[in-house]
């Protein structure tokens, strides 16, 4: 479904359903350099299971048009402003990597709009390595490397997609590939910049779940901690030989642990 | 700024696609030879059937062994996904119906598999798909005979039975300068000779059959896609980037993004038409695809010693091998096939069908049979068999003379071939004496 948002044209998936606001609704948020296909899986069960499902394309991203958004802040106001635009009142927001920043700053900033959250592939700060970022704002393609291969487990570098047929490295660097060029740059610049992670986490009110990869390299697990003990009473799933790419890796352990929170 | 490397064509070959196996531990990957799978519950039933989960239905559909068969020639050939057909001719089909109906049409060079000539030239026309085939060699036949309808470029990376090096780069360009995709048949080569995706190509087609499975005891197919070709953009492929009403009106650009094509043709293609492979033979394919490098690289050094022989003798009047001095493709293949190309080749003998016919019944290493790609060597007479109907001018239209002989050189120790050849090679030329 296309819509207005910001004077941009915002694109987001939502299994050709039209919205109706007597249901739930879930929020799927991707990550850097990445689109709302990421989600497809998890999108189709959640509108299965009765509710609206909303897989957001970023500004600059996918479908939607526009520049992308340099700050996790502007990007949490955008995911509003797109509740607002589809008339819905308050959402379950699932975000990963980058996603979970935005998700996180939303029930932070924008609690009564905001269920519950699940922050998928996560951690609070969030650094991002020189050699990314150096080689992000080159727009060269070691960034995708690099963030392809460090995001997957090590066990998972030769793939063993449990989804027939897809090469799971593969499929990952075209999504990058097919980003335009900067994008990775800004998103990766913002997951590095967005500081106060653990003091937003405080004021979270909602029910908030953590899904980490046991085997993730770019926000392994020991890198949560701060957030784990700032946000009140999380519910956290760690899933056993998945690194940072758990939709990927482990699309149905991912599915039973969201129930927990959706 | 260099990125960490990825793993090599060798490592990829072994490992790609397999892990141990999670309930055993069987560092082989096992054959599931199950048609179902069980449901743990109503619900886990339904969303597999939604394609909420990842996982196994029904064989037809996926299954386990074949699923690391596919990623693994996905991952060697830089490609996002694959499918494992019934053979290598249910791959072309499964490509050419995924991506268009009837009222539809198709460039592909003439140097085609008899059994994809078949195909293109009497039994898709009855069902509303033309082909116009086009002399391999020049990428303009290809561009002039682009029609409005037109949805797909074909050719071989060796042409039959020439070994037409296909120009894959001009192709290409060609194709995307239409809004079409180029598709190429690279069962002789392997992604050991050749990355047709690197040079520009969108989907590869392979017989498995062949060099891959390398030692003639299984037929299969494989179809490769490079997810580089922009289906939305072209605006050429409604069962790509339209609602499927066989789906809950799906849209597979749209869900799928990169992963489309090949997401298309297993959830139509192979679950309506069901040329499913069996998942033994997937089995039998990993094996031989481990040993990838090492058979194929003797297969050509084999080869280049053969026709080194042959080029020699009397009563051989043509080695049809690209890197020889005479074939017009030498300087193509050297920049596209650096490795080899292949170990399938033909050459002609004096002394027509008779000369044939005795070179081939004298022979007692190369086994004669129609099959290529084995690790032992084999060897056919076209004007005797595959093309018995044929006279001397409807052959030499498709470039086979009554004394060509095509040979698919094995493993053997090279001397013990030649010791063979040479056997043939004087009945031959028995036969050759005389009818001069
Ligand atoms: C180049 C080529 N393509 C395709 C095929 C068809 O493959 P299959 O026999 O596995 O259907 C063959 C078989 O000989 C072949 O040689």
């Amino acid at each position: 479904m296309r819509i207005a948002v910001n004077g941009e044209t915002a694109y987001c998936y939502t299994n050709s359903r039209d919205i109706e606001t007597d249901k739930p609704t879930v929020v799927f948020i991707h990550g850097s350099g990445m689109d709302h296909t990421v989600w497809t899986l998890a999108s189709r069960h959640f509108a299965r299971h009765g509710n609206n499902v909303v897989s957001v394309d970023l500004p600059g991203h996918g479908r939607s048009t526009g520049s992308p958004l340099a700050t996790v802040e502007e990007m949490a106001s955008w995911v509003i402003a797109m509740l607002d635009a589809l008339a819905i009142t308050d959402a379950a927001l699932v975000g990963h990597s980058l996603g979970s920043l935005i998700a996180l700053e939303c029930a932070a900033s924008h609690s009564d709009r905001v269920r519950a959250i699940a922050l998928v592939g996560t951690s609070s700060p969030m650094p991002v390595s020189d050699a990314i970022l150096d080689a992000a704002e080159a727009d060269d393609h070691a960034a995708f490397d690099m963030l392809t291969q460090w995001g997957f487990s090590k066990r998972h570098q030769f793939g063993g997609n449990r989804n027939s047929g897809i090469w799971m490295i593969g499929n990952t660097l075209r999504l990058y590939e097919r980003s335009a060029p900067g994008v990775l740059f800004h998103d990766m610049r913002a997951c590095n910049e967005y500081t106060s992670g653990t003091d937003q986490a405080a004021k979270i009110a909602c029910p908030a779940m953590l899904i980490l990869g046991a085997e993730d390299r770019l926000t392994p697990v020991r890198s949560t901690r701060a957030l784990q003990e700032a946000i009140p009473s999380p519910v956290v799933e760690i899933l056993p030989g998945a690194g940072h790419t758990i939709m990927v890796e482990a699309p149905n352990a991912m599915l039973d642990a969201l129930h927990k929170v959706l | 700024m260099a990125g960490p490397d990825y793993p090599g064509l060798d490592t990829l070959a072994l490992h790609a696609g397999a892990q141990p196996d999670p309930s055993t531990g069987a560092r082989a990957t096992p054959i599931y030879q199950s048609a179902s799978f069980c449901f743990p519950d109503s619900d886990y039933a339904a969303s597999l059937f939604n394609i909420e989960r990842a996982g196994h239905v029904y064989s037809r559909l996926s299954n386990p062994t074949n699923a690391v068969l596919e990623e693994r020639i996905a991952a060697l050939e830089g490609g996002v996904g694959a499918i494992a057909t019934a053979s290598g001719q249910a791959a072309l089909h499964l490509a050419i119906i995924t991506l268009m109906g009837a009222s539809s049409h198709i460039v592909a060079s003439a140097a085609l598999y008899g059994g994809s000539h078949n195909l293109l030239a009497y039994t898709l026309p009855r069902f509303g798909i033309e082909t116009t085939f086009v002399d391999p060699r020049d990428p303009q036949a290809f561009a002039n005979a682009i029609q409005d309808n037109t949805r797909l470029v074909f050719g071989e990376t060796l042409g039959n039975p020439s070994l037409d090096v296909l120009n894959i780069p001009a192709i290409a360009e060609v194709a995307h300068a239409a809004g079409l995709p180029l598709m190429v048949d690279s069962t002789t080569t392997t992604p050991y000779l050749i990355k047709p995706f690197e040079l520009g190509a969108d989907i590869i087609q392979h017989s498995a059959t062949k060099f891959l499975s390398g030692h003639g005891i299984v037929i299969g197919g494989l179809l490769v896609d490079s997810s580089q070709f922009e289906w939305e953009a072209s605006g050429k492929f409604p069962t790509l980037s339209e609602p499927y009403e066989g789906f809950h009106n799906l849209i597979f650009t749209e869900e799928f993004g990169p992963a489309a094509m090949i997401q298309r043709a297993r959830k139509e293609g192979l679950r309506d038409f069901g040329a499913c492979m069996a998942p033994t033979s997937a089995f039998h394919i990993l094996q031989g695809i481990e040993t990838l490098s090492v058979r194929m690289s003797r297969h050509v050094e084999n080869t280049r010693t053969i026709t080194a022989f042959l080029l020699e003798q009397e009563p051989v009047t043509r080695v049809g091998y690209p890197e020889l001095d005479g074939h017009p493709d030498q300087a193509l293949a050297k920049e596209l096939l650096p490795n080899g190309c292949g170990a399938v080749f033909s050459f002609d003998l004096a002394g027509g069908r008779e000369a044939g016919i005795a070179f081939v019944d004298a022979l007692s290493v190369f086994s004669h049979l129609a099959n290529i790609g084995d690790a032992k060597s084999l060897v056919i007479h076209p004007a005797s068999t595959t093309h018995h109907r044929m006279d001397a001018e409807a052959l030499a239209a498709g470039g086979i003379g009554e004394g060509t002989i095509r040979l698919s050189i094995g493993l053997e120790d090279p001397k013990d071939l030649i010791a063979d050849l040479k056997r043939g090679l004087r009945a031959a030329g028995k036969k050759a004496g005389g009818s001069r």
